[in-house]
């Protein structure tokens, strides 16, 4: 008798945690898109929270320092990382992903200071929402650097 | 070459951790002592091996030997000494071979402790440490190899290799790559070895916890040897994640200190588990529970430490789904999955030798507010686990990746760190063995009460917010709680000794260091908490852009454009960008001057932008230079954060490193002290 209290006491523990992190991800869970998969789901997902990776390019960043908007495109990156590995890699899967004029890309709009790691063929990780513009409206911007630590090899050679 | 050289002595260290693991083991269960002997002595001559490893790779990375492929990729010539010295632990292979040091000099100290006592844990504490330390070694030596040198094949490819393959020629780049300028921080210095010392420290107690279960000697032997490298553990593991927020405060421009990554998440991990150790292995020492409890929890950490090593050095990783990328990915977890598969069935194995000895009947007595308090932490635990695997599940099951950001992790936690919170103000009033509603209840309402009139008191003059009102209510409690139980102490110690006040605190914190260290810490804890109660709730933004002699406000604050220049540093390949602003209060007074920076890295074309700080206990203001006109200087943008009380966080860490040396502090004869505490404590809880 004397230990059915201290189970019931760790259950409802337990039952607090579940609802907490049960209700917490129907609250705030995002879909984690590619930009091809965003295009074939567009009005779907128009409005939801959404999460969206790709390549930064280069010569579409606009940064207007009045009123701190930030706009940009981001050319669709493969999701799978078999696809990526395919590719040669994240740093090469970014560079193809700009050159080739077919991928699909997508405009950001973001306000707030211009991020430092903001650059050409840096991966930028996007939250926020998608307009009936089809113009996705960022909360938050994320941007990994792949040549941040390490690179397989210097630029001129060819990777192996 | 002295790049070969450096790598031959990898080697050779990597065999003598491999020989200490299967001469202990060998030795031990065929009981040859002169074995066990040798594998001691082959642990103690991995430290000076590791040590002339590493001063190779210094030498190599102070003398711009750029044909090796780690220094071409973490160094450059425009850095200055002190960074290409710490760029040690600038990249992956590197900072393997730094765990692996320090991995080295642990073993090495706590093989040379006397071991009279605990002669059969020896050999089985050095096949923990030495199975860790091969498998570290082995990744440098077969994967992530620092003196790999980059070499051009015939068909012009240049790539690195650790033997020069046929047909090429050694390739040395004129200039490294150089580190990231964002990287170029103290904080961001001395936070990875803080990070690995307290990673690796854990793995001490991790391995005596091992010998005591291969032993079968399960007493809590095991937890009073380990205490104090526990602690320190845990200590440096903190100093770690401290330091690691306050670089991102510092450098990353956002006003934040830690938005919930996956990295920082990993480094957090093994701090929540060692944290629950730290709590737990007090009621096995009392009273003889929680056996397997604590065996689990230092497993999981341990394990928990690997997966963050990894986790937070592989540079690209952006998410869990990217671990199988890399080349030792599969391998780190194999080790990962080896490990906890092996101590979870010795435990189980050894199951009813860890049996408690006393039972707990009440539910609020303070062993049972321990577990309660273990449970939470394992909460927290489970959702940032949650929160790190959820993408991989949701794809799993449903097809579609489903991410989660901060906002989850700051709904899910905050009210279990709540919980947590109460716990800290009601556990330490409640007694061991048996406690009631009534006997509880009497000794907390006066804090209570306190706490309350605290509370009314902010509602009307600081705040209407509740959730800041909660928060400000159970740090008032605990703060409280603690003075209360310390000063108790010391008044009681004034008049029984007859001392003064500032004397008796002094001698009762010595007397029961573990105890009032700890209670330094909760006070700690409840500073940082004010400090992230204001940023998280009261943290206030605006932006504008203005001339020279223009000013922005904010909450008070008047923030006047002064001048701004710009110019060249060519040594260091930086151009700096340096506004003067000045900061006014509510009444016209100057508060001071600060200079918001824009640096230029011309060599990684890496901008970084470096904000200019007021501190006070109330306030910080936080202005960034956003951008400026180079000719005209009539527009220039700042952006400004107003983070309110957030200064309490950085304080409370400092007196947080107080409270864990107080209680880590070494006493003059660690084996002695430790029997005579052990002694001691069985007559206080007796007592109680």
């Amino acid at each position: 008798m004397k230990m059915n209290k201290f189970v019931i006491g760790g259950l409802l523990v337990l039952g607090a945690v579940v609802f907490l992190i049960w209700s917490s991800t129907a609250a705030t869970s995002e879909y984690f898109l590619t930009i091809d998969e965003l295009k074939a789901k567009d009005s779907d997902v128009t409005g939801r929270n959404l999460r969206v990776s790709g390549a930064v390019i280069g010569d579409t960043i606009q940064y207007d320092p009045q009123t701190l908007t930030l706009t940009f495109e981001v050319a669709h990156v493969p999701g799978d990382p078999a696809l990526i590995n395919d590719e040669g890699g994240l740093a090469e899967a970014l560079h193809q992903a700009v050159l080739d004029p077919t991928r699909a890309r997508l405009k950001i709009v973001y306000v707030g200071p211009k991020p430092d790691l903001l650059r050409h063929e840096a991966q930028a990780i996007v939250t926020g929402k998608l307009g009936e513009d089809g113009i996705f409206y960022a909360d938050e911007l994320l941007l990994k650097c792949p040549t941040k630590y390490e690179e397989a090899v210097p630029e001129q050679a060819a990777s192996n | 070459m002295i790049a070969d050289f450096g790598y031959g002595v990898l080697m050779v260290a990597f065999l003598a951790a491999l020989y200490s693991v299967i001469a202990a083991a060998y030795g031990e269960l065929n009981k040859r002592p002169a074995l066990v002997e040798s594998a001691r002595r082959a642990m103690l001559l991995t430290w000076p091996l590791l040590t002339l490893t590493a001063g190779v790779l210094v030498y190599l990375l102070v003398n711009d030997h750029y044909e090796v492929q780690f220094v071409y990729e973490v160094t450059s010539r425009s850095m200055p000494l002190y960074l290409k010295i710490t760029a040690w632990w600038g990249g992956q292979a590197g900072s393997l071979l730094f765990w692996s040091w320090l991995m080295s000099a642990f073993t090495s100290l706590v093989t040379l402790r006397k071991w009279e006592r605990d002669r059969e844990f020896l050999p089985w504490v050095i096949v923990v440490g030495g199975i860790t330390m091969a498998f570290f070694l082995g990744m440098n030596v077969f994967f992530e190899n620092p003196f790999a040198k980059l070499y051009q094949t015939f068909d012009g490819n240049i790539s690195a290799f650790t033997l020069q393959p046929a047909n090429s020629i050694l390739f040395s780049p004129s200039d490294g790559r150089g580190l990231n300028p964002l990287l170029r921080h103290p904080g961001m210095i001395i936070h990875p070895p803080m990070l690995y010392l307290g990673f690796v420290s854990f793995v001490i107690p991790y391995a005596f916890a091992i010998a005591a279960l291969v032993t079968g000697r399960t007493d809590d032997r095991w937890i009073r040897i380990t205490r104090r490298w526990t602690l320190w553990a845990w200590l440096f593991l903190s100093a770690g994640l401290v330091l690691g927020g306050r670089w991102a405060y510092d450098v990353l421009g956002w006003g934040g200190y830690w938005g919930w990554d996956p990295v920082e998440i990993a480094a957090f991990m093994p701090w929540l588990t060692g944290t629950a150790f730290l709590h737990s292995v007090m009621i096995q020492e009392k009273r003889g529970m929680f056996k397997h409890w604590n065996m689990l929890l230092i497993i999981l950490t341990y394990d928990l430490v690997i997966f963050g090593t990894f986790l937070t050095r592989s540079g690209v990783l952006s998410s869990v789904h990217s671990f199988a990328q890399s080349a030792i990915g599969p391998l780190f977890f194999a080790f990962i999955g080896i490990t906890l598969i092996t101590s979870v069935a010795l435990i189980i194995y050894r199951w009813d030798m860890l049996k408690s000895e006393t039972q707990m009947t009440s539910m609020l007595s303070r062993e049972a507010l321990f577990l309660l308090n273990n449970l939470l932490f394992m909460g927290i635990l489970v959702v940032c686990f949650w929160g790190v695997i959820y993408p991989l599940i949701s794809e799993l099951f449903t097809g579609q990746k489903v991410t989660v950001g901060p906002p989850f992790y700051e709904r899910a936690t905050s009210p279990l760190f709540a919980a947590l919170m109460l716990l800290m103000g009601v556990a330490p009033l409640s007694a061991w063995g048996h406690s009631t509603v009534k006997t509880l209840g009497r000794a907390v309402w006066k804090p209570a009460l306190g706490a309350a009139l605290v509370t009314a008191v902010l509602a009307l003059t600081y705040t209407q917010n509740v959730i800041a009102l909660i928060g400000f209510f159970l740090v008032a409690l605990v703060m409280l709680v603690t003075l209360y139980e310390y000063g108790r102490g010391a008044l009681a110690r004034q008049r029984s000794q007859g001392e003064n006040l500032f004397t008796a605190f002094w001698n009762l914190t010595g007397r029961n260091r573990r105890r009032y260290g700890g209670y330094i810490i909760h006070l700690s804890m409840m500073l940082m908490a004010i400090g992230i109660l204001g940023i998280e709730l009261f943290q206030v933004e605006t932006q504008g852009t203005i001339a020279i002699g223009d000013s922005l406000e904010l909450s008070g604050y008047t923030i006047k454009y002064r001048e701004v220049a710009s110019w060249d540093n060519p040594d260091a390949g930086v151009n700096y960008t340096r506004a003067v602003v000045e900061v006014y209060d509510r009444n016209g007074n100057l508060l001071g001057n600060l200079h918001p920076r824009k640096d230029f890295y011309f060599d990684s074309q890496q901008p970084m932008t470096i904000p200019g700080q007021l501190a006070s206990l109330k306030d910080e203001v936080y202005v960034l230079l956003i951008d400026w006109e180079p000719i005209n200087q009539e527009s220039t943008t700042f952006k400004i954060f107003v983070n309110p009380l957030v200064n309490w966080l950085w304080l409370g860490s400092l007196l947080f490193l107080v409270g864990v040396i107080t209680a880590a502090w070494p006493d003059k004869d660690p084996e002695r002290v430790t029997v005579r505490a052990g002694k001691r404590m069985e007559q206080t809880s007796a007592a109680d």
